[in-house]
């Protein structure tokens, strides 16, 4: 056995013993071959921590009623001693922002590092929907932007007003993206077009003249020329931003910004598994090998291991602590289990698995963590192994049935059916209603209609009314919604009718 | 290499602005919880923060979403008894088998609880009473002042002078001034001596030297012994004296027409004036006198929850309350406040005697007596003779209420006081 230089055993923690943790942490991640933005590592107390807990992460936001609740109720349970708290935030920028609370001890700021500062940063870095859909390089300035574009608001036209304004928007945050479409992907044709859009739009602002002269027929022929929007839309906030008929300018500025925040957070809504159970493979593995190499003492490695297994665990479904499948564990276990396969594979594994059997597991964990996201990455390398370990079984709950029905469990002719149905639990298309504008009536009372298709027969939940008076404030007329069941029978919903006659001026 | 930088330095109250802005989004609920909380609570209680707990689906945030209803399948973990094709009950309450809906934040209470602090309660208290800005920011003082020394000036008037300091003052001075005078002196007298020693104590350089000590010595001597420049004086400032001690008489009639409405609209009134008793004196007693026909002093509790009947005889409780202050509040000791609530009614023969009661005995003895009738009906005697007794004394205020809002203007001339003072 090799002699033990460890870094330190006390735990407490000095900033140079974190620079010295770094240092060798980064060494390790290195040698795995962990890309990752530069690190910015900042340390905080931890009345900061609840603040950022209650900017949802954000680190620098503008001000809202709602972040208020969500930092009283944070307060409250941090108080309370309800909520452990916050190991780390990380932030999605370049450089990459973690940070570390003034009142953990040594060796929980190396966990910090690894998990956050190598595990969640690679994975900002290099997720293919991470790239697609977020620009970490221009975050931090787009929210400054965004705050005092806000201020300025509220310095001009009251905070009520732009509250309302943002509580409308936050309503519909969730329906600020377009899921099938990538941005990216932009023909030039379309792009041209966009452009011209803009062009336009710019220019009836401009020629405030030509509004008022009479133009019916131009109207009547649009009108005859069918729907708009020619396609559904399923960006709502994208087709109120450019759209809706009556919203000031600044308006639509806020829309914007509410509909770009949306989309920065949207991957992370999808990729919570792989995105935790990556960064806390990471920091078990960096840590464990450093433990090899002898940097790191046997006390560190209890307590390391004690708040590992905090964090992982996983109580079965019939305990009162059950609040749905923990991420971190299902990600973990996943991920090991690639690593297992790559290494180790048994012939189940042979069988399942022959793409990882002995291949080299870096690059095979590599490839499945830049490529997925988890609906897609569960469906992929949700493992038969991994099914016994968690002992999962999948439960189908129909409203017109009397019982609910375990449809499988953890056995041979479960796994699939079983990795089927996980995956569909973690489909953002399955999890949230589809919902998208149908119908503006341009022609007539400029009417706003929405679609939800169901999907398996569920309905929108209650605080579909209070929704839909928020899409209303909007877009200032009249709103519906109509429901498509899944025979194809089309049905109103909702209605919130708004009388607005803007009499001309 | 990465940054590693130290934050804890920073502004911690980033969410101020949030919090603020979360309060005055709800004030409708909050001051509801507020209201409930005075009712609850004591008089000398309300200097506290309070917990406020709103409604969770007041404050919710919609958002569209799958509500209950069709089919829907979720996996759950640790199988420990299931095989496939088993057939089981809904569990109760919509628990683990209504799928991915993980949204229930853990505590499964349905009301968001949070605390404000004491001067946020105090705020909401005050708004229901319509105070105005500046009273609330300064509910405070009736400052008396008191003379405290305060070093030295140098100026002032002649019985303030400091003689030692004067004095020392002057001598520094003398040696200031003097001190390029006696180098000469000193050293034209060596020479003059040495000269001397040596018998040439005639030359004419002997005879200028001692011509130039005796310039010299008169030089001296004409540096004044004392100078206006030195006079010192004893500086004295003003500063305010808390008096330190207060009492307090809460009169009310308990009379069967005193409903639980109107005693509620009474202990807000009695509220207010101990929260402005509080800002000024460090000690309050509170005596609590209650009555019909016979007055009694009674605690708190029994004040504002029992329920008496019977007709009404005002003074019985004007008399108990001087026999107290006779007995056990000396005017010498203690700042005497009063405050009584009544719906008006009372024996008619008995008003005159109140006046003369308030004219003869308490007014001269109390710093303020607060009346307020709160009724709808039309006035009764007891305000006809009260009105007499406003005229003689400033410091009676009288009103007539129905809301919170109304109590606020019967303190108003106490609060001019203040300001002025």
């Amino acid at each position: 056995m090799k002699k033990r230089k460890v870094i330190s055993t006390s735990s407490e923690w000095t900033f140079d013993l974190i620079e010295r943790y770094h240092t060798e942490i980064a060494r390790v991640a290195g040698q795995y071959r962990l890309s990752t933005y530069p690190n910015q590592i900042e340390v905080i107390s931890s009345e900061q921590m609840m603040d950022a807990y209650s900017s949802v992460g954000l680190p620098v936001g503008y001000h809202h009623w709602s972040f208020g609740k969500e930092f009283l109720n944070t307060e409250k349970r941090y108080r309370r001693g309800q909520m452990g708290l916050a190991y780390e935030i990380v932030i999605n920028s370049n450089p990459c922002i973690a940070y570390l609370m003034e009142e953990n001890t040594m060796m929980m700021q190396a966990l910090v590092i690894a998990h956050a500062a190598y595990g969640h940063n690679s994975f900002f870095k290099n997720n293919y929907l991470f790239q697609t859909w977020t620009n970490a390089d221009s975050i931090i300035d787009y929210l400054v932007f965004a705050r005092n574009f806000i201020e300025d608001c509220e310095r001009r036209y009251g905070h009520e007003e732009v509250e309302l304004t943002l509580d409308s928007c936050h309503a519909l945050m969730n329906q600020g993206v377009d899921r099938y479409k990538r941005p990216s992907r932009l023909s030039l044709r379309q792009e041209q077009q966009r452009q011209k859009e803009r062009e336009d739009y710019r220019q009836s602002q401009i020629n405030d003249l030509w509004r008022t002269l009479p133009a019916s027929n131009r109207a009547t022929d649009s009108a005859a020329n069918g729907r708009f929007p020619a396609e559904p839309q399923e960006n709502l906030l994208y087709f109120i931003e450019k759209h809706s008929p009556l919203l000031e300018p600044w308006q639509r500025e806020i829309v914007r910004i509410v509909r770009k925040i949306g989309q920065y957070f949207y991957p992370q809504r999808q990729t919570q598994v792989m995105n935790e159970g990556w960064a806390s493979f990471w920091h078990y593995t960096i840590l464990n090998t450093l433990y090899d190499e002898g940097k790191l003492s046997d006390g560190f490695m209890i307590e390391f291991l004690q708040s590992h297994s905090n964090v992982l665990a996983q109580p079965p479904y019939f305990s009162k602590y059950y609040s749905g499948i923990n991420p971190y564990t299902l990600g973990f276990a996943v991920y090991s289990d690639i690593r297992r396969m790559c290494e180790n594979p048994t012939e189940e594994d042979r069988y399942w698995f022959p793409q990882l059997a002995d291949t080299d597991w870096v690059s095979s964990l590599d490839f499945a963590m830049r490529n997925f996201k988890d609906e897609s990455f569960i469906s992929q390398y949700l493992s038969p192994k991994v099914i016994r370990d968690l002992k999962l079984f999948a439960v189908l709950d129909d409203d017109t049935r009397d019982k609910m029905e375990i449809t499988a469990i953890h056995e041979e002719k479960g796994y699939r059916y079983i990795r089927q149905a996980l995956a569909d639990q973690y489909n953002l298309g399955s999890r949230e209603p589809n919902i998208q504008v149908y119908h503006v009536d341009r022609g007539g009372d400029r009417s706003l209609t929405l679609r939800h298709t169901q999907y398996q027969r569920r309905p929108l939940g209650e605080s579909m009314d209070e929704v839909m008076k928020h899409l209303g404030r909007l877009w200032g007329f009249t709103v519906r919604m109509e429901t498509v069941s899944e025979d194809g029978k089309v049905e109103l919903t909702h209605e919130t009718p708004i009388e607005k006659r803007k009499l001309s001026r | 290499m990465a940054h590693i930088i130290d934050r804890r330095l920073n502004g911690r109250n980033k969410s101020a602005v949030n919090r603020q802005r979360f309060l005055q989004r709800f004030k409708g609920q909050i001051k509801k919880a507020v209201g409930d909380a005075i009712a609850g609570r004591s008089i000398t209680d309300i200097d506290n923060g309070e917990k406020i707990t709103i409604p969770s689906k007041d404050i919710s945030e919609p958002v569209f979403s799958h509500g209950r209803g069709g089919t829907r399948e979720a996996v759950h973990p640790g199988n420990k008894e299931f095989i496939s094709g088993d057939q089981v009950d809904r569990p109760e309450g919509g628990g683990k088998g209504s799928g991915g809906k993980a949204s229930n934040s853990g505590e499964g209470t349905d009301d968001f609880a949070f605390e404000i602090s004491r001067e946020e309660f105090l705020n909401f208290f005050f708004e229901d009473l319509a105070l105005p800005n500046l009273v609330k920011t300064q509910l405070t003082t009736l400052v008396q002042h008191k003379m405290v020394r305060a070093g030295y000036t140098s100026d002032g008037t002649p019985s303030n002078i400091n003689i030692i300091r004067s004095l020392r003052g002057a001598q520094g001075r003398r040696i200031a001034l003097s001190a390029p005078h006696r180098m000469k002196l000193q050293e034209a007298r060596i020479e003059l001596e040495a000269l001397q020693k040596t018998g040439r104590g005639d030359t004419p350089r002997a005879v200028e030297l001692k011509e130039e000590i005796e310039r010299l010595e008169k030089k001296i001597e004409a540096i004044p012994f004392i100078d206006t420049f030195d006079l010192r004086f004893n500086n004295r400032i003003r500063q305010p004296k808390p008096t330190t001690q207060a009492v307090m008489f809460c009169l009310m009639d308990v009379s069967g027409s005193m409903d639980q409405a109107r005693k509620d609209i009474a202990k807000r009134f009695f509220i207010l004036l101990y929260l402005f008793l509080t800002r000024t004196y460090e000690k309050i007693s509170l005596v609590f006198i209650r009555h019909h026909t016979i007055a009694m002093e009674v605690d708190e509790d029994d004040f504002f929850h029992s329920r008496e009947t019977g007709g009404t005889v005002v003074s019985s409780a004007l008399e108990l309350m001087y026999g107290i202050i006779q007995e056990r509040y000396p005017t010498s000791d203690w700042n005497i406040y009063a405050a009584q609530a009544s719906d008006g009614d009372n024996w008619s023969d008995d008003s005159p005697l109140c006046r003369d009661l308030l004219i003869d005995r308490i007014m001269p003895c109390v710093q303020y007596f607060a009346y307020i009738e709160i009724t709808a009906d039309m006035r009764q005697s007891l305000w006809r003779e009260y009105e007499n007794v406003k005229e003689t004394y400033p410091n009676f205020a009288m009103r007539e209420i129905q809301t919170p809002a109304d109590i606020y203007p019967v303190f108003r001339d106490l609060f001019k006081k203040a300001n002025s003072a």
